[in-house]
């Protein structure tokens, strides 16, 4: 049974977006959504930049001799490349620019708890943006996204220290966003919305939260302490002292490994939107769902060491680390078992969002079964540092997670901006995306399992065709990322106007105008009832 | 602005629905600050863990090597502020304005107090030529160690020193507003989040004291 | 944080009980515990800790979901040193035959 949606949409009332135009009322904003849309706007363009760099190597890898780029610039594209798509996109994509947006309307409230450290956040993410855009334009940084001593430290001739301070300085914005989020959805429910009635959106960003405030400020002070011996001399992680070059990898991937979570549970939080959405249904095993988030968060956390199993660490701790490795897997299944069965007799339809949702779920299953593979310690040691990973984490994070961000992208644009996009142009970039991807990730896999190891300019000249393989689907994977920018940018102006409620959702977003006014809700919505309720259907009045 | 001065009257931010909800938050929120802060801390310990484990008779070395007496009396002065300040927080709950003043106060000066006997010690390791970077001169057994050990010893009561100096700041700010009548028994969040903020600066030293002053 | 206001007396008794966790921890220091060294003083500083958390930020009387929160600072710090801990203490087990 359908709820028919009532258009609330008045064209001339004033909505967060008219309410102030001029460069100051954006700039010094705190109402969330425009800062959404602030960080929308900067987290683009990092990803452009990181995209430059993945097309001159894919265009390098072309041939096995390489050529294009000497071996010493190729070494800077791929570690420019991860440290912008990891810090700078992926991290901050769906939890500041849709969660901003989204979650304090979900919530039934008028903002986050602290307004003003949401925009300070902003700040600090450009500051650090621009360290990042000054190391590109003076040289260049190659030591890996992941900084590995005693290269960074003692042997590296690039710019390590802006690099390691411009990724410091953003770890700041993702701490105030995850402070914030906690807070406001402890303490700014609306009346009636208990812990259980929440979207499952929520629950996933307060996961992301969790991870946030806890792993960051243990990569922060690693950084710090990269930056000290690179800066003074003093050998922290130097042997000939003692040190240990083990012990910034254990404080890395303490970080890095849960970080990865804070990347993809925002992208699945957005599925638990759209399945529901788009199949009319409720979806199924909420609490299970719920409770994975969570699971994923904390499971997440103990399993750091296995990004270090050929480095040296006791055989102990890798059987350990080996085990629970397997064991976060089990929540993410979970989570996928209870989207398909949601799937299952629903009145599903195709709409562009839509499509992402089922992308993702293919790509993402696909890619965390990998990780599996990855997690076993005997099948590690051989495709460790091949391509088998580097394609193992583009198909959760290009797979799944952008995939998800352009999915809720789409599905929240009408509440966003008060235009539809053209849906025709729609799906045919989420298909151009899906096919341009599989292109270009799935040869990886068998160039990995083959042996053709990551960061490396060349490689022997039986694998070029599936290299070209690859640099075909990225061109194509390229014309998809492109349609949008285009046609989104196309239906601010030209867009039908949307109305409040164009998908028939029945979390509290949908029962405010789009745009919605400054302060969200005309008045604050009192919940009587669960999300995903088509029977009922939307959860406030 | 008006500078209001009738008490009990002070309006929420619009955010929240009313002044319970915004205390609320914001202690929660200043606690989720705090973890972020143990956390920033934990990597340094976790340092100073492997390698107390790996040198264990550099540390113990260096260990002598510190002022003992320093340490305890400046152990004494932050716990000494912390009852300060857990005062001050009293008093701006009791709306009692001199109390609170003159509490606050006390605590700013002991932390200064601290800070000034800190880098007293840090210039007498600098003459005895016991700071990693600045010429380390020491020749005595486990030198190479011994430099992880007080490389350690810096940073930690260094990263320490910083946040007390931030710590100072913030409770002299909260002088500035005490006497502008800024807090009252109805509004003084500030005063009990700072407070929170400042026990846990003086949580951090009551480990990094008997970890670098007292082993063997 | 909660609307009790904890009386001069007991703040008061929490500072003289630092104070003398100090002068014992400083004390203690001097005896030869051998390998209980470190846990005894461990044990201290925590003992002071929860005397500052409980009392001094008020954990006592704040709703439960901030001692969670604290507990979570302990607990997450805990996995950081366990985890790494683990390969160190470890290092020379379960080598393959022959080393």
């Amino acid at each position: 049974m359908i709820v028919a949606t009532v258009a609330l949409e008045r064209p001339h009332a004033e909505t967060y977006l008219s309410a102030g135009t001029t460069a100051r009322s954006w700039l010094l904003t705190t109402d969330h959504k425009r800062i959404g849309i602030l960080y929308m706007v900067s987290i683009t363009l990092m990803f452009l930049v990181g995209g430059v760099a993945a097309t001159f190597m894919r265009i390098t890898l072309l041939s096995p001799g390489g050529g294009v780029v000497a071996m010493e610039t190729y070494n800077k594209l791929f570690t420019i490349h991860g440290v912008i798509m990891v810090w700078f996109f992926l991290i901050p994509s769906i939890p500041s620019v849709l969660g901003n947006f989204v979650l304090p309307m979900m919530l039934g409230a008028r903002d986050v708890a602290f307004p003003r450290l949401n925009l300070a956040s902003w700040y600090i993410f450009l500051a650090g943006s621009l360290f990042l855009l000054w190391t590109v334009v003076t040289g260049g940084v190659d030591t890996g996204w992941t900084f590995y001593t005693p290269y960074s430290t003692q042997y590296a001739t690039s710019r390590v220290v802006s690099t390691t301070l411009g990724v410091f300085i953003v770890g700041f914005s993702s701490i105030l966003t995850g402070l914030n989020f906690i807070v406001t959805t402890h303490r700014m429910r609306a009346p009636g919305l208990t812990w259980f009635r929440l979207p499952l959106f929520v629950w996933s960003l307060y996961a992301t939260s969790l991870i946030l405030v806890l792993a960051t400020p243990v990569l922060g002070i690693t950084l710090i302490l990269v930056t000290i011996e690179r800066w003074l001399g003093i050998g922290i992680f130097d042997p000939a002292l003692g040190g240990d070059p083990l012990l910034f990898q254990h404080l890395f991937w303490f970080y890095s490994h849960p970080a990865v979570y804070i990347m993809i549970l925002p992208g699945m939080g957005v599925i638990s939107e759209l399945i529901p959405t788009f199949s009319r249904k409720r979806l199924f095993g909420y609490t299970f769902v719920a409770g994975a988030s969570i699971a994923i968060a904390v499971l997440g956390f103990l399993v750091w060491g296995h990004h270090m199993f050929t480095a040296g660490m006791s055989t102990h701790a890798a059987l350990v680390f080996s085990m629970l490795s397997y064991l976060v897997a089990i929540p993410s299944a979970i989570k996928v078992f209870n989207w398909t069965a949601t799937l299952y007799r629903g009145a599903v339809s195709f709409e562009t969002p839509m499509l992402y949702a089922i992308g993702f779920i293919g790509l993402f299953t696909t890619g965390g079964m990998t990780g599996l593979f990855l997690a076993s310690l005997a099948v590690d040691v051989h495709v460790t540092d091949t391509y088998f990973v580097i394609a193992h984490f583009h198909y959760i994070m290009v797979g799944g997670m952008v995939t998800a961000y352009m999915g809720g992208l789409h599905y929240w644009w009408p509440k966003i901006s008060g235009r539809m996009y053209p849906e025709n142009l729609g799906r045919l970039a989420a298909m151009t995306i899906f096919l341009g991807f599989n292109l270009t990730f799935f040869p990886q896999y068998i160039l990995g399992y083959l042996g053709m190891p990551r960061r490396y300019a060349g490689y022997p000249p039986e694998f070029q065709v599936l290299n070209v393989l690859s640099t075909a689907g990225a061109s194509i994977l390229a014309v998809g990322y492109a349609l949008p920018l285009a046609y989104l940018l196309w239906s601010l102006r030209y867009g039908e106007r949307a109305g409040a409620n164009p998908w028939g959702g029945t979390t509290l977003e949908w029962t405010t105008s789009s745009p919605p006014p400054e302060h969200n809700f005309e008045h604050t919505p009192i919940v009587t009832h669960g999300p995903y309720d088509y029977v009922r259907g939307p959860q406030g009045d | 602005m008006a500078n209001i001065r009738v008490a009990d009257r002070h309006a929420p931010a619009p955010q929240f629905d009313d002044l319970v909800q915004q205390r609320e938050a914001a202690a929660l929120g200043m606690w989720v600050f705090l973890v972020t802060e143990v956390m920033l801390f934990g990597g340094l310990f976790t340092v100073y863990t492997v390698y107390r484990w790996l040198h264990h008779p550099a540390f113990v070395e260096g260990s002598h090597h510190m002022a003992l007496i320093a340490g305890a009396v400046n152990t004494a002065v932050l716990i000494a502020s912390s009852f300060t300040m857990a005062q001050a927080v009293q008093r701006a709950q009791r709306g009692l304005r001199r109390g609170l003043l003159g509490f606050l106060a006390s605590t700013a000066l002991l932390g200064v107090v601290f800070l000034g006997l800190k880098a007293y010690e840090y210039w007498s390791h600098y003459a005895e030529g016991l700071v990693p970077g600045s010429p380390w001169t020491y020749a005595g057994p486990h030198s190479g160690p011994l430099q992880s050990f007080f490389f350690l010893y810096f940073a930690m009561t260094g990263l320490h020193a910083v946040h007390l100096t931030v710590g100072v700041g913030l409770v002299t700010g909260l002088i500035v507003l005490a006497r502008r009548r800024r807090f009252t028994a109805a509004y003084h969040t500030p005063v009990e989040v700072i407070g929170l903020y400042w026990h846990l600066i003086d949580v951090i030293w009551v480990f990094l004291f008997p970890l670098f002053y007292l082993i063997g | 944080m909660a609307d009790r206001v904890s009386p001069t007396r007991t703040n008061l008794m929490v500072f003289i009980g630092l104070l003398a966790l100090t002068l014992a921890t400083t004390l203690i220091a001097r005896v030869d515990l051998g390998v209980w060294h470190l846990p005894v003083a461990l044990a201290i500083a925590a003992a002071k800790t929860l005397l500052i958390a409980l009392y001094f930020m008020h954990l006592r009387w704040s709703p439960g979901l901030l001692g969670l929160v604290a507990l979570g600072a302990v607990l997450w710090l805990a996995i950081l040193l366990g985890g790494s801990m683990d390969d160190y203490a470890t290092r020379i087990w379960l080598l393959p035959s022959g080393r």
